[in-house]
């Protein structure tokens, strides 16, 4: 064994782990429809990997063979969970299955992906436990690190996916793709659980909103295999614009020092004007379907954000027309938040102030975009006291202390 | 249900604390104490004096043995606490993960004991 042989054999687990590892556990538990012991299976291939390929060499096919390792130690996964009866047809069918095996010297084995993220965002799942379950058995990420990004003690997000897990293996969730009339609505739990990942609304006013912030790649991973699965879905193309608009900003988020900037006070520069081409491309290619839809629409609102790189303005008025098609469709309280920002820079501060009355007192109470934008409508009223009020509640809902700080410091 | 934030410090932070009433960091507490208050889970809070103003008591063996400063031999101390009226430990997570403590030390969330328990210790 030579040194450069184990890297390699590393560097092939890691990247076979992540490319392959919602494929295998999909294909691993579609009859099964036990995706604990499918993610165990595969673990195990992976460990047994880590022992022979840096010795033996990386197989032709390293996926066909962590296959072949993940259904043998299946196998014996089930055999020892001792209800014979119930699992034979199972033992069969992985038996069968293993002694014709087409996909042994090739990767075509069928992708039963898209079954497993309807499987997760299925409505008998808590709509809560959709994001973390995908991003747990199509990503393989641990509990421990979805538990960092949704703001809950490790042990239970970990109780939580197992119990969502035995739901789904005991509570007759069908591993398969939702037919019309279901499927919009089906696959619309589909988007949102992979939007969640990326991280709500973040760039209202100061509304850096923390859930799942870091995990933006492995959504934009998501949005791209789901594309990939259902290339002629304009939401699907919608979401992923979406989030390359969003990602496209990064960059410009943070000045040199740290500090937040927000998007009104970002320099265009720093961009990123490859993400921004390639969301225009997803965008306008979502549009030719001739079905809007929520994420089009929120893409949109974007796209004439990202204008601003070349004409040096916003169009303000095209975004409130977009914010008026998504309202009809999405009543959240970021896209009343925003629709507030954009009416008030449109048609000043007083017309913005009343968009935000119109929303229930008691469901803004947690939300600090709205305290913000409502801080700033006041602040440009001259009504300073107010402002100062409402600058509190911000800072006081604040979570990054970028944010927080920006706040403290318009508060003066 | 009722959850105690317990805020712990850095030596920095005190000494922050100790010099200066009008640092900025001061404006992020009093917006979150009218968040808190705002958001109605608000039950009690109190800010505690430096560690180096404490006296740490044990009686072994029949005998007193009185030490200068906190029970923890740790860099952050306890710096304060508040009690919250929640639905959910989720909840005290959101809460605690706003707090401007849990940017600049550490906030732990704990559940208040049952009041069973609370009654045992009381007498009442």
């Amino acid at each position: 064994m030579n040194e450069i042989h184990q890297e390699d054999a590393h560097r092939t687990i890691e990247r076979v782990a992540r490319e392959s590892y919602g494929r295998l556990v999909a294909y691993l538990s579609v009859h099964t429809h036990d995706l604990a012991s499918a993610e165990d299976a595969l673990s195990n291939a992976l460990v047994s990997a880590l022992n022979h390929w840096p010795r033996e060499g990386v197989p032709k096919n390293p996926e066909a063979w962590l296959l072949t390792a993940a259904r043998h130690s299946l196998i014996d996964v089930i055999r020892h969970q001792k209800v014979v009866l119930e699992s034979e047809p199972t033992i069969k069918f992985l038996t069968e299955n293993s002694t014709e095996t087409p996909w042994s010297t090739s990767t075509h084995f069928p992708d039963e992906r898209l079954k497993l993220l309807f499987v997760c965002a299925h409505p008998a799942i808590d709509p809560a436990m959709h994001t973390p379950l995908m991003l747990q058995t199509a990503l393989g990420l641990d509990a421990a690190r979805i538990a960092q990004a949704f703001l809950i003690a490790p042990k239970t997000m970990g109780q939580r996916l197992f119990r969502a897990k035995t739901k789904i293996r005991g509570g007759g969730i069908p591993f398969e793709i939702p037919q019309e009339p279901d499927l919009p609505e089906r696959l619309d739990a589909v988007l949102e659980a992979i939007y969640a990942a990326f991280g709500l609304g973040w760039d209202d006013m100061a509304g850096a909103d923390q859930c799942g912030r870091d995990l933006a790649e492995e959504a934009m991973w998501l949005a791209r295999v789901l594309l990939k699965l259902m290339p002629s879905e304009a939401e699907v193309q919608g979401l992923l614009a979406l989030m390359l608009y969003c990602e496209a900003r990064r960059p410009a988020r943070w000045d040199a020092k740290g500090r937040y900037v927000p998007l009104s006070e970002q320099n265009p520069e720093k961009w990123l004007g490859s993400l921004i081409d390639e969301a225009e491309r997803h965008l306008a290619k979502a549009f030719q379907h001739g079905r809007v839809g929520r994420f089009q629409l929120e893409a949109a609102i974007q796209s004439v954000h990202t204008e601003r790189a070349h004409t040096g303005r916003t169009d303000w008025s095209a975004i409130v027309l977009f914010y008026e098609q998504l309202l009809k469709v999405s009543s959240a309280l970021g896209t009343r938040a925003g629709y507030a920002a954009a009416v008030a820079e449109a048609n000043g501060p007083e017309a913005g102030l009343a968009v935000l009355e119109s929303i229930d007192a008691e469901a803004v109470a947690h939300y600090q975009p709205y305290w913000a934008v409502q801080a700033h409508l006041l602040r440009r009223l001259g009504k300073t006291r107010e402002a100062s009020d409402a600058y509190d509640r911000a800072i006081g809902l604040a979570e990054d202390p970028a944010v927080r700080e920006f706040l403290i410091q318009k508060r003066g | 249900m009722q959850f105690a934030l317990m805020i712990y410090h850095t030596p920095e932070e005190f000494e922050m604390r100790k010099n200066d009433y009008s640092h900025p960091h001061l404006g992020a507490w009093r917006g979150y104490y009218k968040a808190l208050v705002e958001a109605k889970v608000y039950v009690s809070a109190n800010a505690l004096e430096l560690p180096e103003t404490g006296t740490t008591v044990r009686v072994k063996d029949g005998k007193r043995r009185v030490q200068d400063g906190p029970y923890a031999d740790t860099k952050e101390q306890l710096a304060g606490f508040i009690i919250l009226e929640l639905p959910s430990v989720d909840a005290a997570l959101e809460w605690a993960a706003r707090c401007p403590g849990a940017s600049i030390g550490a906030v732990e969330v704990r559940p208040l004991a049952p009041e069973a328990m609370q009654r045992g210790f009381t007498g009442e």
